[in-house]
């Protein structure tokens, strides 16, 4: 693009200070991603040494007697997560080829913005509607003790990551060009086939990127589970822990934050969860990048 | 005490039109630490300040005074359905402890025990803590079973006690609800089993009652030593009472 | 030479075609669902007195006009933080940035921004904003904390705006004889612009329904004044939702409703103006 303005005439003072200001402006991102690694480093790394590290791998995480076992927290995060994509991956793969390659053009034009709706329900009210309904509903089908279990977090939040999933294998399944169609149908596929034989291999970097951004937003998600999951720090145990009460690393977050005397051990080990969590969250943006890089390299090689 | 402090805040503004009150919710353990941080001029709160958060609070130069404004007991709350209608101390101890997890083993119906409970942030969360499953004893280092639910605040204890059969749930006097179904508490199996209420907690007849606090710095302005002023008046313990708390006898 | 598919394929393709329109319906149906349940169960409180009166009775009676209010500021406030920045990066992302590993890292932090879960923006503000910088809990801490959290999808909606842009109208243009800054200040921007707002009023539209990140950053729970300054702090509708339904006792479940069919109201809204500047700005475009 550069190579177009090179006969240009010289630039003027005030071009000069808004081009450094748009440029540094490109910058922020790493700025923030640092700034927040730094913080988040700087509150929470302090914890390791407060806390014995046989504590942090105990069996209890109850801050007011100082018992900070992490490990509740990270299995049911985990729980609630396998869960969510377990419900959101087919439910948004689903709909992604469907609406991409079944459905006609009329019917995309209100279904899109329909799936598009549910992105945009904010957390609280998804976790309003799961006390209301979901909660009584799931104790009463299942017959469980509680309706506030890992399970009712997984459906909700798998739910919710739909939109994420559906729009960008939908796009990706978009790029593929309508010759791959058209050469399997030539030769004797039905719809059917293509679409599995051809267009969605094809699509599939998009794909995996889709369901690993799907997981990041259910990992990152608060307020739902908070509402929903029951809150128990339980170590999850056996399948039927599913049904059961758990307490994810966000939902600790954001109920004890408020409690805890800045700088106090409490304080820095919830820090320290942040850490956690934006760690799993830079590692599933790694591998999605790195499995869509390396399929993508692989098709080049491929076609070349 | 939210539900206290927003009544009490909401009628002084009422009578005193130049003062303004926010009230923020999130627990004793909130309070007190926005009181040690200086964010806040009052803290309600339903526990005792504990010695090390008195120390944390005088080295940020905040020298906190003690206030009893009401008092309150701790019911323990069943599922309506649920035909247990006594229990004592101990059997609730055990009961959240994890020690009893089913209720056929207190005279109820086969079915699985679900613990709630408020947050540990709460005060009424560590009330309950140090009075019931501790029984008072404060070499005993027991904790709540960690399958206990904790549960954002008292509305989410009292609408799963009102659904769920399985349930057991504790809370201050003036959050329950004709929802659910209070059960009649003994100090130990030779005492009666008393139900609580304004006139037991009065008579020390209800075991598991609590003074609730006011907590503020010693060099508090004029303004808010007028409405501590205020709030111990009979005024604002009608509203206590109207609340479903236990007002504080004159004189207390 | 087109086979004929034998009828074993074609039975698999009807049995695959419902399977995957069943999948499309569960996913759609409960939107629908959710929809009408809230708008039929809120309804009956939506009045004029709701919309614009203050909570009284200890929250469980009156309007939730402050809560409104607070999210409108707090919206506005994010949107000062993140729009001028963001559309900024934008523009270097699309027009002047080399094809080199910084560039890259640009990219790879912004992936990474988008990821980062709510209450950890929330933790970051309240360790940043709230207490090192000491602006404490406040409109302007929360508004700062929510625009870093918006900044990723303002960029690279903006991006992709701008990049729509045809070639050819910067070749034009400089051959016209302008510099850099101007091609882009006279013609792509003003092209890219309808694309832009519509991915501004997405990433507000976000910022609008979070309630971790202001959690502590700004929110408070009854407040019996408007915010007179950016540094009080607000009410604000995600976080009034989420206290009222489990945090009052004796709360009316209308009021949950009713509060609910606001906030949903409110996103929605944006999430329509946003598809219709769209839809109208592709219909006219000139390209």
């Amino acid at each position: 693009m550069d190579t177009l303005f090179t006969h240009v005439r010289k630039k003027s003072k005030t071009e000069f200070i808004i081009t450094r200001i748009i440029q540094f402006s490109g910058y922020l991102s790493i700025l923030y991603v640092s700034l927040i690694s730094l913080f988040l480093i700087k509150e929470g790394f302090p914890a390791i040494y407060s806390v014995p590290f046989d504590s942090v791998f105990g069996k209890y995480w109850y801050p007011i007697e100082s018992y900070f076992s992490i490990w509740p927290l990270i299995l049911g995060s985990i729980t609630v997560m396998i869960g969510a994509t377990i419900v959101a991956v087919p439910l948004g793969i689903g709909t992604g080829i469907y609406i991409s390659e079944i459905t006609p053009q009329w019917a995309k034009e209100f279904l899109k913005p329909l799936v598009e709706i549910l992105a945009g329900v904010p957390s609280v009210v998804l976790g309003f509607i799961g006390i209301q309904v979901i909660v009584p509903f799931i104790r009463e089908s299942f017959n469980l003790p509680t309706g506030l279990t890992a399970f009712t977090g997984s459906i909700l939040l798998g739910w919710a990551a739909i939109p994420t999933i559906v729009s960008i294998t939908e796009d990706s399944l978009n790029t593929v060009p309508g010759s791959y169609r058209q050469a399997s149908l030539a030769l004797g596929a039905t719809p059917w086939q293509t679409i599995w034989g051809a267009t969605l291999p094809a699509a599939r970097s998009g794909v995996i990127t889709a369901v690993m951004l799907g997981i990041g937003r259910v990992i990152g998600e608060t307020m739902t589970v908070m509402m929903v999951t029951g809150n128990a720090p339980v170590v999850p145990q056996g399948f039927q822990a599913i049904f059961a009460p758990v307490r994810t690393m966000t939902a600790t977050i954001a109920s004890e934050m408020g409690e805890v005397a800045t700088g106090s051990v409490h304080y820095q080990m919830l820090f320290l969860i942040g850490i956690i969590l934006f760690l799993f969250s830079l590692i599933i943006n790694i591998v999605a990048y790195l499995v869509s890089f390396r399929i993508v390299k692989r098709s080049e090689r491929l076609l070349s | 005490m939210v539900n206290l402090a927003l009544a009490w805040a909401e009628q002084y503004q009422m009578l005193n039109s130049d003062v303004n009150i926010s009230v923020s919710g999130g627990g004793s353990g909130t309070g007190i630490t926005s009181l040690i941080n200086g964010t806040t001029d009052l803290a309600n709160a339903s526990r005792e300040l504990k010695p090390i958060e008195y120390e944390e609070a005088v080295k940020n130069g905040v020298l906190p005074q003690e206030i009893v404004v009401a008092r309150d007991a701790i019911a323990v709350i069943v599922n309506p359905s649920n035909p247990v209608g006594e229990l004592t101390l101990l059997q609730i101890s055990s009961i959240y402890k994890g020690e009893i997890n089913n209720w056929k083993e207190v005279g109820g119906d086969d079915l699985q025990i679900v613990r709630l409970s408020r947050e540990t942030n709460s005060g009424t969360h560590v009330y309950f803590l140090e009075t019931v499953i501790r029984l008072g004893d404060f070499e005993d280092k027991s904790i709540f079973s960690p399958t206990t639910l904790l549960l954002p605040s008292s509305e989410g204890i009292i609408s799963e006690v009102r659904d769920n059969p399985h349930a057991i749930g504790y809370d201050g006097l003036g959050y329950i609800t004709d929802e659910v179904k209070m059960v009649a508490v003994a100090k130990d199996p030779k005492s009666p089993y008393i139900i609580p209420s304004v006139n037991t907690v009065n008579n020390n007849q209800y075991p598991i009652s609590r003074d609730l606090y006011i907590y503020t710095n010693k060099n508090s302005e004029v303004y808010i030593n007028k409405y501590i002023s205020w709030i111990l008046s009979s005024e604002a313990q009608d509203i206590v009472l109207e609340l479903g708390f236990v007002p504080i006898i004159a004189g207390d | 030479m087109n086979q004929k598919p034998t009828s074993k394929r074609i039975t698999q393709q009807k049995i695959g075609y419902s399977a995957l329109s069943l999948l499309a319906l569960i996913t759609v149906a409960p939107i629908i669902a959710l929809g009408i349940y809230i708008l039929v169960q809120g309804l009956s409180v939506i009045s004029l007195e709701f919309l614009t009166g203050f909570p009284s009775d200890g929250m469980k009676a009156g309007g939730i006009f402050p809560a409104i209010l607070g999210t409108i500021y707090l919206t506005l406030g994010t949107a000062l933080f993140s729009v001028p920045p963001g559309v900024a990066a934008a523009i270097y992302l699309s027009e002047y940035a080399p094809d080199n590993r910084l560039t890259q890292l640009i990219r790879v932090s912004m992936i990474n921004l988008a990821g980062i879960p709510s209450v950890v923006f929330g933790l970051f503000g309240l360790g940043l904003f709230v207490i090192f910088l000491n602006i404490g809990s406040s409109i302007l801490a929360a508004s700062l904390t929510l625009s870093i959290m918006t900044l990723p999808v303002i960029i690279t909606a903006s991006e992709e705006a701008l990049r729509s842009v045809p070639t050819e109208f910067r070749v034009v243009s400089v051959s016209l004889g302008t510099t850099k800054w101007e091609t882009i200040r006279r013609i792509v921007l003003p092209q890219g612009i309808p694309g832009i707002i519509t991915g501004v009023i997405l990433g507000l539209e976000r910022a609008a329904g979070e309630t971790a990140p202001i959690l502590f950053t700004g929110a408070a729970f009854f407040l019996p004044m408007l915010p007179s300054s950016p540094l009080d702090e607000t009410m604000a509708l995600p976080y009034h939702l989420f206290v009222i339904s489990t945090q009052v006792p004796g709360m009316s479940i209308d009021i949950q409703y009713g509060t609910a069919l606001v906030l949903l109201t409110f996103v929605l809204g944006m999430n329509i103006i946003a598809t219709v500047i769209r839809s109208r700005a592709r219909a006219r475009r000139q390209w």
